[in-house]
């Protein structure tokens, strides 16, 4: 199944792990836990996707890409889910799906590549963690379970690091420059020029994603693909698939929605395909940074701040948005034109991942997020 | 940058492998003057002046034979249709620029059915046009850009070939128009290489009476008013004939003294009407052609003196009153050597060594060794080679995409390549060789190649370089013999840290240090 590395490697790596894993308190679940991480990359528009409806200032904030909400079912009195995310409102309902809002990333300026870099190495700005927070929580998980896999020709960033993991892509997929891309990202992080050229030219590059490609079927078959490598006794633990096209600076409304179904479509095959180890799932998705609140001049909205994340599966304490609400109103945005961060997104991560595989929490924040490790991670997100 | 990575990459163009590092950068780069080969064997071997111009002036003849026909024929002369074609050759040279591309170019070799174009009619003036040009862009643009590269790679004397490079595209022809697709070449292999370390009025010389550069600009059309040529046909309705100012113009404004400075409209228009006449055999058209093409060999430089404008010209504040050919000619030679020419030249030499804003006191000795020599070109090679200002360490440019390429086959040792492979790249990476779409040539300052698409199109093309070097390339070992002394810790890392050989290549090809020079 594997097609290149297998786990070959994940032996002589677990054998490491070994060494101090008796020092380490698990909870030995009768099934091993599922994680999936989700990235988006190009800035989703947390507002356009888990929308503030109830907030005053939106219907006039976002004008026509308000639209799309006058159906939407209400999550709770604020906020409404996107109707192209009906696989996720049905989680939603059955205490599956768990949204965070106004969540951001230490990152405050708005670069895609430094801001998916931070994002993925769980540092507190660009480039100063070489190595990315899911690789390093391998190192957290008993051997048996520290078993990583990209659905990718590569692995991205965020899996990287000491941990053996692998990867695994349809050959169809022609991603197979992706490694070296991100190498020249780094041999470019020193060089003023280079960096900002290539930060744009990866920019641009995101908005090529194949997420919506064949009315989202792709997406879907992805989804059904990561259920395929995670299912088996003997297969993954963990997986982190990569979605680009998220950067709606114009045409959001109908750009966002094919993503959205995109998106959805993916997250109902994972179900489909894990059938009942959905229950000791858990599916992370976010992004960089998101969106500004204003619409451009181009029916899109620009690179903001804080955006939405979203927890799935059957080990999530879900049916709720968790928030510290900044409001909308021009004089509670973050320089005036985002969404404020009033949630640490680090501090979502490590709640969230600490729980559903029985880390002790302030042990998951310093390794996932050694810049934030005094910063408390959020409690009470999975099912214990 | 130490002084051999500088000699070797921003003077040279760029390091091989198997030619060892200079010990004495300076000495090696003085030694260079006298090593220059004008005439190298991929240059030599490629076909000449009689073959391309024969072609074209025959091409011509069916044109104008054809459009006789249709003018006995009224059924199929209908109205407009010779304008139709004129507007169709022009359009040619577009779609030449794809056939450029591999793929089109191979499925004819191949034989491969294209079911998609009509069968070739020999009596459509569009069809023939456009197969005319079809075959001068692949049988001599490309197989000329593929003898300019190959004599790049394999140059005795790379910083005098790096001139010769940055003297043509100075007095830039683009090959957007028909009649020069096959003559862009040899406007450069004629008339810049046997005068890069000569007079730079006799490079001047050689490329106003280049047919290239005379057909490109139109001046081998131009009619003096009076001229006997001129009041004769000239008045008649549906004619048009007269002066073309467009080479006079550029030639003080791009080739010698530089725009906005030392002259006025008048004198473009007094310079235009002095280089009436000069013209070239056998691919002339218009109403006078039948009285200049007979001396001669086509594609040769000729003086018809039918289209010559009489009397003496006033031009910045001096009489020329020579006779004929030799007018215009004593207009080109005070040109050459005016001081607003020699600041022009010594700016867009600093610029392409020192950097993008060129510091002013080099610019100034240039200049001051340009006046004292008469337009010595050596002499001002020689200032560049020992002034400080193109020594400083930090790198002072951001490569072309010629320079990129042509520096990535040196570092591969690559002593020969692919003409269509190298025409294809350089249409991928923005740079089409003598194609610059304007007479002013291709940019030479960073803010016009180093651009996000730009960075990205290399670093794809570096991938293919080194997929195909496959791994028997050593980066690690490479790196230190392209860029002596000058290679920083963060490519030495990531050329440590590659996952694989051809990985390790590719990310050298496209580190900061190999990206500028």
């Amino acid at each position: 199944m594997f097609d290149r590395r297998s786990f070959i490697g994940a032996g002589a790596i677990g054998a490491a792990a070994m060494a101090f894993a008796p020092k380490m308190a698990f909870a030995r679940a009768e099934t091993d836990k599922r994680f999936v991480f989700i990235i988006q990359r190009g800035a989703a528009d947390g507002l356009g996707t888990v929308a503030p409806v109830g907030d005053p200032a939106f219907a006039a904030a976002r004008g026509a890409l308000a639209a799309d909400f006058e159906t939407a079912a209400k999550l709770d009195p604020l906020f409404a889910l996107h109707p192209a995310l009906a696989n996720v409102g049905g989680l939603y309902g059955k205490g599956q799906a768990l949204f965070a809002h106004a969540v951001a990333s230490p990152y405050r300026d708005r670069s895609h590549f430094d801001g998916q870099n931070v994002l993925e190495t769980g540092g507190a700005g660009a480039y100063q963690v070489k190595t990315g927070w899911l690789n390093r929580m391998l190192g957290l998980l008993p051997p048996t379970q520290a078993k990583a896999i990209a659905v990718a020709a590569t692995v991205p960033l965020a899996l990287r690091g000491n941990h053996e993991v692998s990867s695994y892509a349809p050959s169809a997929l022609p991603q197979a420059s992706a490694d070296l891309l991100q190498r020249v990202s780094m041999l470019y992080e020193g060089d003023s020029q280079l960096h900002a050229l290539w930060s744009e030219a990866m920019g641009t590059r995101a908005l090529t994603s194949d997420m919506a490609d064949d009315n989202g079927r792709n997406a879907a078959a992805t989804g059904a693909l990561a259920a395929k490598l995670l299912a088996p006794e003997n297969g993954a633990r963990i997986a982190m698939i990569e979605t680009g096209g998220w950067d709606t600076h114009a045409g959001q409304r109908t750009r966002l929605a094919l993503q959205l179904r995109g998106l959805d479509g993916m997250i109902g095959a994972l179900q489909t395909g894990l059938g009942p180890l959905w229950g000791d799932t858990m599916v992370l998705i976010a992004t960089e940074f998101g969106r500004t609140v204003a619409v451009n001049g181009t029916g899109g909205t620009d690179h903001g701040t804080a955006s939405s994340a979203m927890l799935l599966g059957g080990g999530v304490k879900g049916g709720r948005v968790v928030t510290d609400w900044p409001g909308l109103a021009p004089a509670a945005l973050f320089e005036a034109r985002d969404l404020k961060p009033t949630l640490q997104l680090d501090a979502f991560i490590a709640g969230a991942t600490a729980e559903h595989f029985g880390i002790e929490p302030g042990r998951a924040m310093a390794a996932l997020f050694p810049d934030s490790k005094g910063v408390r991670p959020v409690e009470g997100l999975a099912r214990t | 940058m130490s002084d051999a990575s500088i000699a070797l990459n921003r003077f040279g163009l760029g390091a091989r492998p198997d030619e060892p590092i200079p010990a004495d950068p300076r000495k090696w780069l003085h030694g260079q003057l006298t090593a220059f080969e004008p005439n190298p064997a991929p240059i030599a071997a490629l076909p000449g002046r009689r073959q391309i111009a024969g072609e074209l002036a025959e091409y011509l003849d069916q044109v104008k034979a054809l459009r006789q026909q249709e003018g006995r024929a009224p059924r199929r002369a209908q109205a407009g249709q010779a304008p139709a074609m004129q507007a169709q050759m022009t359009d040619a040279a577009p779609e030449m620029a794809q056939g450029y591309q591999m793929a089109p170019v191979a499925a004819m070799a191949s034989g491969g059915k294209q079911p998609a174009t009509p069968a070739f009619d020999p009596n459509d003036p569009v069809a023939q046009a456009r197969r005319f040009a079809q075959r001068q862009a692949r049988d001599y643009y490309v197989n000329a850009v593929g003898g300019r590269t190959v004599a790049a790679l394999t140059a005795p004397a790379p910083f005098v070939e790096r001139l010769v490079h940055f003297w043509a595209n100075h007095f830039a022809i683009s090959i957007d128009k028909v009649q020069v697709v096959g003559l862009g070449g040899l406007l450069e292999f004629e008339a810049i290489r046997p005068h890069v370390l000569g007079k730079f009025g006799d490079m001047l010389n050689a490329v106003e009476r280049h047919p290239a550069m005379l057909l490109y600009l139109d001046q081998a059309q131009s009619v003096g008013p009076d001229s006997l040529i001129g009041s004769r046909f000239g008045n008649r309705p549906n004619r048009k004939l007269g002066l073309n100012e467009n080479l006079a113009r550029e030639i003080m404004e791009l080739h010698t003294l530089g725009v906005r400075t030392v002259y006025d409209q008048a004198d473009v228009t007094e310079f235009a009407r002095a280089m009436t006449g000069w013209t070239v055999s056998g691919l002339n058209r218009g109403p006078g052609a039948r009285f200049t093409g007979t001396d001669g060999q086509a594609g040769d430089f000729v003086f018809a003196a039918p289209l010559h404008e009489p009397g003496a010209r006033m031009i910045m504040g001096k009489s020329y009153d020579q006779p004929g050919e030799h007018q215009a000619q004593a207009v080109l030679d005070d040109l050459a050597v005016h001081p607003a020419t020699a600041t022009h030249l010594a700016t867009k030499l600093a610029r392409h060594f020192a950097g993008d804003t060129p510091p002013p006191a080099l610019v100034e000795r240039m200049k001051a060794a340009y006046l004292k020599t008469g337009g010595d070109l050596p002499s001002v090679y020689r200032v560049l080679i020992d002034s400080p200002e193109t020594w400083a360490p930090q790198p002072a440019k951001f490569k072309s995409p010629w320079e990129w390429s042509v520096s990535t086959m040196r570092a591969l040792g690559m002593k020969t390549a692919q003409p269509l492979m190298v025409t294809g790249l350089l249409n991928q990476l923005g740079q089409p060789t003598w194609k610059p779409g304007s007479p002013a040539g291709f940019d030479d300052i960073a803010a016009s190649w180093a651009g996000p698409d730009a960075v990205l199109r290399r670093v794809e093309a570096a991938e293919r370089f080194a997929n195909k070097a496959g791994a028997t390339v050593d980066a690690r070992a490479l790196a230190p013999k392209i860029i002596p002394a000058s290679v920083t810790p963060a490519t030495t890392q990531a050329l440590a840290r590659a996952e694989s050989p051809g990985q390790a290549l590719a990310l050298l090809l496209v580190a900061p240090e190999f990206m500028r020079r």
